[in-house]
Parts: C-alpha cells; sequence; structure tokens
C-alpha cells in the first residue's frame, strides 16, 4: 500500500470563515494553520520580522492571513483569500472574506462554494449588527452548516453564563430569519483562539463545555451534498467525437463530458436531454479511458448514449424520471457585484451552468437591508445590494429553486460591454 | 472495470474532478486555449488531467513551453518526450529569441532570465492570437496567488489587477475575453505541493529524474543549496562558482523546477514518489521559501511579477 493510502481519507470540506479582524478571525485561520502544522518554519520567521517590524511583541498569528501589497498600503482588505490545511484525514480549503458591510460581494462569494460557515462572535460584545449580516447571507447562499463560535472567552473569564446568553440571543435571531426551519444546523462552541483553547486543544479553562472543540466538528461535518439525495444533473461541457479515421472503434465515438452536480447516474438509467426533451439510456461512463458503473455528484465523467441524438455544450442530461420544464422566466433572489448600478432598461447575460442566455429585467420586487433585513421598495441596484427580481430570458434555462440545488438553482449576470461578471443569482 | 462504491469523493477525486471540469469550460468557452508545459511537476499533473479530461479526443489545445534557456537538460527531455507519447503539439518559445529581437534586454549577462519570460509568453499570445492560457499555479505557494481567481482575467498588456478582477461564484467561470485580452486558467488552483505527489503517486506519473534524490555539486549561498556547472541541452555549461566558493558534491532533490539560476535543491535521500509524500509531509519549509530564490527578495516580489504579466 503507498502512503496516500495509508491514512482513511476522508475527502474535502470547504468553509468559510465570517466576522472582522476584530472578533480575531484571523488568529483564528492563524490557530488552525499553526495548530495543524500547516505553517512552516520559513513563514513563521518572515511574520516574525514582520511582528518586530511593526513593533509588536509577540508573534502575531493574524499576520499569517496578511494580505498584498496593495492592500497593505491602503490599510483594506481586497478580497478572498483561499487557504488550505490538511489534518491527514481531511483537507480544508478555507474560504476567508472581508467582514464589513460593503464587502457583502466578497462574503456571497466565498459562502457560494462553502458547506459550512464559522460565524465569530466576541464573547464581550454579543450578537451584532454584523452577526445578523453574516448569518442572512450564510443562509441566503445556502450554507447547510452554521458554527457560531463564541470567541475571546479569555476576556470574559471563561465565563460559562455570557456563553449561554450569547446562544440564546442567537436562537432567537435564527427563529427570526428561519434559519433552523430551513433544515440549517446550527452548532455553538465556546473558544478562544488567542490562547487555542477549543480550537484544536481543550485547554483547561472550560471544563464546563463537553462538545467536541471546533476542528473535531469539522472533522465530523458532512462534505458537499451528502445529507440529501438530489435529482440528477449534468450539465454538457463539451463533446467529444474524435473521429479517428484510423480507428473504427472511434469513429462512432461520441461522448457527452461534464461534471454530475448532484445525484447519480448508472449504466442502463434511462435520460432525458434538456431542453430538446430527447430520450435514451446510458451505454456508458468513463473518466478518461478507464470506466465506471455508476457516477456519483462531483465527478466529472463522459458519457456514451444508446442513441445517437443531438448534444451540445448548454444541454442538459437529466433522469428521465426526473425531467423538470426549463423556463423562460426567472424569479430570483440577486446580489449586485458592480461598482455601475444595474440598469434595468439593459439586456444582460445571464451564465447557468454551462448554459446563456440574454437577458431582460422584468421587476425588482424589493431590496433587502442586510442589517435590519427590512425590504425596501427599489428601482436600481448598487453594488452589494441583495434584491428580489424577476428577469425574462430569450433561452429557455434548465433551472431548479437554489433552495433545493446549489448547482442548478445558481446563475451569474454578466455585463456584455465590459464582459464583467456583475451579479450572482439564486432562483426561488 | 472499476466500481466506485463510494457515496463521497477522496479529497484526490474531487480535486481531479474539479480540475477537469475547468479544463473544460476553457474548452467550451475559449476559442484559442493553450496549455503551459514546463515538463514540471505541476504541469505533468495538468497532463494527466487533460487526458481524463479529453480522451479518446485530442487535447483541444496545444502545449506550450516559454524556455528560458536555462533549464535543466533533463527536464527538456522529458518535456519533448511526454509530449511526444501523448500525441500532442508542443509550441517551444524562447527568452533567447526576444533577446535577439531586443525585446528583452539583460541588465547583465548573468542576470536571471526567468522574469523576462512574461515578455516571451505575451509574445507567443500575440504570435498565436491565444485567448487563454491554462497554467499550473497553486494557490498555497504565495500569498499573491491566494487571491487569485481561477479563471484570472488579464488586459492587453498581459497584466493582472488584483483590485479589479471579476467576482468568481460557484463553479460559474467567466472566460468571455475582448480581443487581445486573455484569460490565465488554473485548474488546479486548490491542490497543495502535498496534493499534487499524492496524486502522482496515486497515478504512477513519470517524473524528471532530478525530482529524486541525487549527487550534485553546489555551493552554499546565502544559506541557499546553488547547483553550480549545471550542463545545458546544448552543451554549454552555467552557474559556474564565484573564485571563494568551495564546491560540495551533496545528495540533493529539486522540489521545483525551473530556471536553473533560480531553483534550488534540498538535501534529501528520497528517491521514490512514496519517500518525497513522507518528506512533504515532514518538511518545515515552504516549497518557495526552500527552493525559490526569485522570491525571497521581498514580500511583494511575486504580486510584482504578477502584474506585469507572469505567472
Amino acid at each position: 500500500m503507498n502512503a496516500a493510502t495509508t491514512l482513511q481519507d476522508n475527502g474535502l470540506l470547504r468553509f468559510m470563515t465570517c466576522g472582522s479582524v476584530d472578533d480575531g478571525k484571523s488568529t483564528l485561520i492563524g490557530r488552525l494553520l499553526y495548530d495543524t502544522k500547516t505553517i512552516l518554519e520559513d513563514t513563521l520567521t518572515q511574520i516574525e520580522r514582520t511582528s518586530k517590524k511593526r513593533g509588536m511583541e509577540a508573534v502575531d498569528l493574524s499576520l499569517l492571513t496578511d494580505g498584498l501589497q496593495a492592500e497593505r498600503e491602503q490599510g483594506i482588505t481586497i478580497d478572498v483569500a483561499y487557504r488550505y490545511f490538511s489534518t491527514g484525514t481531511r483537507k480544508y480549503i478555507i474560504a476567508d472574506a472581508p467582514g464589513h458591510e460593503q464587502y457583502t460581494r466578497n462574503m456571497v462569494t466565498a459562502a457560494s462554494t462553502a458547506n459550512l460557515a464559522i460565524i465569530l462572535i466576541d464573547a464581550r460584545k454579543g450578537v451584532l449588527t454584523q452577526t445578523r449580516r453574516h448569518s442572512y447571507l450564510a443562509h441566503l447562499v445556502g450554507i447547510p452548516h452554521i458554527l457560531v463560535a463564541v470567541n475571546k472567552m479569555d476576556l470574559v473569564n471563561y465565563d460559562q453564563g455570557a456563553f449561554e446568553k450569547i446562544r440564546a440571543d442567537y436562537l432567537a435571531f435564527a427563529e427570526q430569519i428561519g434559519l433552523q426551519r430551513a433544515g440549517n444546523d446550527v452548532r455553538f462552541i465556546p473558544m478562544s483562539a488567542l490562547s487555542g483553547d477549543m480550537i484544536v486543544e481543550r485547554g483547561d479553562a472550560m471544563d464546563w463545555y463537553s462538545g467536541p472543540t471546533l476542528l473535531e466538528i469539522l472533522e465530523a461535518a458532512p462534505a458537499a451534498h451528502t445529507e440529501k439525495a438530489e435529482n440528477f444533473r449534468l450539465p454538457v461541457q463539451y463533446v467529444c467525437r474524435p473521429q479517428d479515421s484510423a480507428n473504427p472503434e472511434l469513429h462512432d465515438f461520441r461522448g457527452f463530458m461534464g461534471r454530475v452536480e448532484s445525484g447519480e447516474i448508472a449504466i442502463g438509467d434511462a435520460i432525458t436531454v434538456l431542453p430538446s426533451g430527447r430520450a435514451s439510456k446510458v451505454k456508458a461512463i468513463q473518466i478518461g479511458n478507464e470506466r465506471l458503473e455508476r457516477a456519483i455528484h462531483e465527478q466529472s465523467v463522459t458519457l456514451l448514449l444508446e442513441d445517437e441524438i443531438d448534444i451540445s455544450r448548454g444541454d442538459m442530461i437529466v433522469k428521465s424520471s426526473e425531467a423538470k420544464e426549463p423556463v423562460k422566466q426567472l424569479d430570483a433572489m440577486l446580489c449586485w457585484l458592480a461598482e455601475t448600478p444595474l440598469s434595468p432598461a439593459r439586456t444582460y447575460i445571464i451564465r447557468h451552468t454551462t448554459c446563456e442566455s440574454k437577458a431582460k429585467v422584468g421587476a425588482i420586487e424589493y431590496r433587502v437591508d442586510v442589517n435590519t433585513l427590512e425590504r425596501h421598495a427599489t428601482q436600481n441596484l448598487s453594488m452589494n445590494d441583495i434584491a428580489k427580481i424577476s428577469f425574462r430570458l430569450a433561452q429557455p434555462l434548465c433551472v431548479d429553486s437554489y433552495a433545493d440545488n446549489r448547482a442548478t438553482g445558481a446563475f451569474i449576470v454578466i455585463d456584455e460591454s465590459t464582459n464583467n461578471t456583475v451579479g450572482a443569482g439564486m432562483a426561488l | 472495470m472499476t466500481t466506485l462504491t463510494r457515496s463521497t469523493l477522496t479529497h484526490l477525486d474531487w480535486l481531479e474532478a474539479e480540475a477537469i471540469h475547468i479544463m473544460r469550460e476553457v474548452a467550451g468557452q475559449c476559442e484559442r486555449p493553450v496549455l503551459l508545459f514546463s515538463g514540471g511537476k505541476d504541469s505533468i499533473c495538468m497532463l494527466r488531467i487533460a487526458e481524463k479530461a479529453f480522451r479518446p479526443g485530442k487535447f483541444p489545445f496545444p502545449l506550450m513551453h516559454i524556455d528560458t534557456g536555462h533549464n535543466y537538460r533533463e527536464v527538456v527531455e522529458f518535456r519533448d518526450k511526454r509530449a511526444a507519447e501523448l500525441g500532442e503539439r508542443l509550441i517551444v518559445r524562447s527568452v533567447e529569441d526576444s533577446m535577439q529581437r531586443g525585446t528583452v534586454v539583460l541588465k547583465h549577462e548573468n542576470e536571471s532570465r526567468n522574469k523576462h519570460q512574461s515578455v516571451t509568453l505575451l509574445e507567443a499570445i500575440e504570435e498565436f492570437g491565444f485567448d487563454c492560457c491554462i497554467g499550473g499555479a497553486r494557490r498555497d505557494e504565495e500569498k499573491a496567488r491566494a487571491k487569485e481567481r481561477i479563471m484570472s482575467f488579464r488586459d492587453e498588456f498581459g497584466q493582472w489587477d488584483p483590485k479589479n478582477q471579476r467576482p468568481e461564484l460557484w463553479n460559474l467561470y467567466n472566460a468571455r475575453v475582448h480581443k487581445g485580452e486573455n484569460i490565465r486558467a488554473f485548474p488546479i488552483s486548490n491542490w497543495t505541493e502535498m496534493d499534487v505527489w499524492q496524486y502522482i503517486e496515486r497515478e504512477g506519473l513519470e517524473l524528471p529524474s532530478i525530482y529524486f534524490a541525487h549527487q550534485r555539486d553546489v555551493v552554499i549561498r546565502n544559506d541557499a543549496i546553488y547547483p553550480v556547472n549545471v550542463p545545458l541541452a546544448g552543451g554549454a555549461i552555467i552557474n559556474p562558482p564565484k573564485a571563494s566558493e568551495q564546491i560540495v558534491n551533496m545528495r540533493v532533490r529539486f522540489r521545483t523546477v525551473g530556471d536553473i539560476t533560480c531553483t534550488a535543491p534540498v538535501r534529501s535521500d528520497a528517491d521514490t514518489v512514496a519517500g518525497i509524500v513522507l518528506e512533504t509531509a515532514t518538511t518545515t519549509i515552504t516549497e518557495r521559501g526552500a527552493t525559490r530564490l526569485d522570491d525571497q527578495t521581498s514580500d511583494a516580489s511575486m504580486e510584482q511579477r504578477k502584474k506585469e504579466g507572469y505567472f
């Protein structure tokens, strides 16, 4: 057996951290990287040097997540940063998003690929406006696991009462936005990122807490999609027709290539191609030249079908029993990402899975204030706004509701004049 | 026939599936993509991913190497051999040609040509009209890469503007460009050095011999191991030691291979992939910290090079 397989592989978990530097977010990430021995000596030496240069006495773990020169010059965080660590059994990808209000678009970006969100609360300050904002956004973008981390417990003498009060406050607010009604898993943990209590090590200051450490929660959290049985969806990315005249076996080869965005498929299953509605059966499933009996969610495969039917990029292959009517009107929650406001008069491009369509705004029903969660009537949208909106589509799209299926419910809006990505949408 | 019985993917399966998806998006969205292949370990993984993405068809892009003329002979030979085995077209463009054209001017004869690859790359992009270059960069390599998009937009001067990147959500990549602009696509963005070695082990991928422990003449310069008297493919020998330096014959391997003038080996006895996986798990120095002499000048040197069109 080789070294790569001697450890049991528990897959890969993507999570995000929500909070500001003041909540100890950078210290938490630094602590996770440090305690899992992801930080190597030369990086540590480098941040020791920087800590000294900036007049600090102890090594500042938050410097581990320090960003670009352009950011340091302006004292701001521009963007989501991705960081990696592994425990030997599981690999982690952290999306580290800046926490301030004007960075709603970064939070939405980070949340879009996360399956768990750590929401940091300063034990001295409790549930704040930004806590509500982060929770609402995590919920909006469909993160199924919320971990409320009450940090800086060392500054409240590790007091259980302080922790319990924050838990009660948070649950009351969670009820208000329907966080748990939607089937989300919400957990609470007291910790101190600075001293390391309850991150990887338990420490000895909080014997009253008997739950798992933060790392134990991460190790046990389900990876994406595994919780609910979703319909099979394979958006076609590319069609392989080698037409190799020297090789008669390949002469008729037509492989439909794409990623199983949800559900699973096996040889012999009846499929339907959307939007055409043509039907066939799965003849073979391959990854490169390797043959599979079935394919599961998130695998990138090549499907061969029994019948010769016309399929191209942008089509979607589904199980015939799980087919759905394509739509030409799209109702959605939309986060506007661009500095140029949305103009209801213009035509945009919507990219959904591997398909694109021109789109016009039908109506903006309301805008959500991410701090108060109040709804306001509006005629246009500015950067970081979140709104309920409808689009009219030139091409029919095979959209599922985002609540049912994150992969086939999500879309982006592109401005054709700049080619910039200007909006992120979640179908209702 | 392989039968998959698990209900979730291992981390390598997941990373591979993501990388295949990204390559197919490039093929589906771009008109004239190219895959950058240097013969190094990351781009060797990329070729395996391309095979899994497109076989039994041909790759929908050629391979290209920007050669500084100062690459290890073993790596250049491997590069040519691998491209031939795959039956795919390999384009080589050389920094030396740019020097002859006068578009690359070295400050002095011994200046490293590494950063000048950007010029040659941009010239090749223009020559062939490429609208997307697929590269093997990883976000864990360096902090200027931690914020890099999977599909990263470059303007017509090849510049990366960290303040003006396209938002990238879910797995919905936007590779649209106007004429003259291009996309750099990074299918293994989310891989770490460890993932790369584990993948090489799992797939049984062949590597240039200098990745494994071997005896080599080196000197110790500024605390780094510096290879000396290195023979090039054409027969010339570069990196002479300074008069004051003592040559040591040491057992070393390369964690990363690139331009000879700025890539240092590490001391090692690991002569198998399994041995390297073990060493990678227990090392205390980052890949670039140990081996890239060009990144150590300042905190920001990678960021600066990327703004100038570097990968």
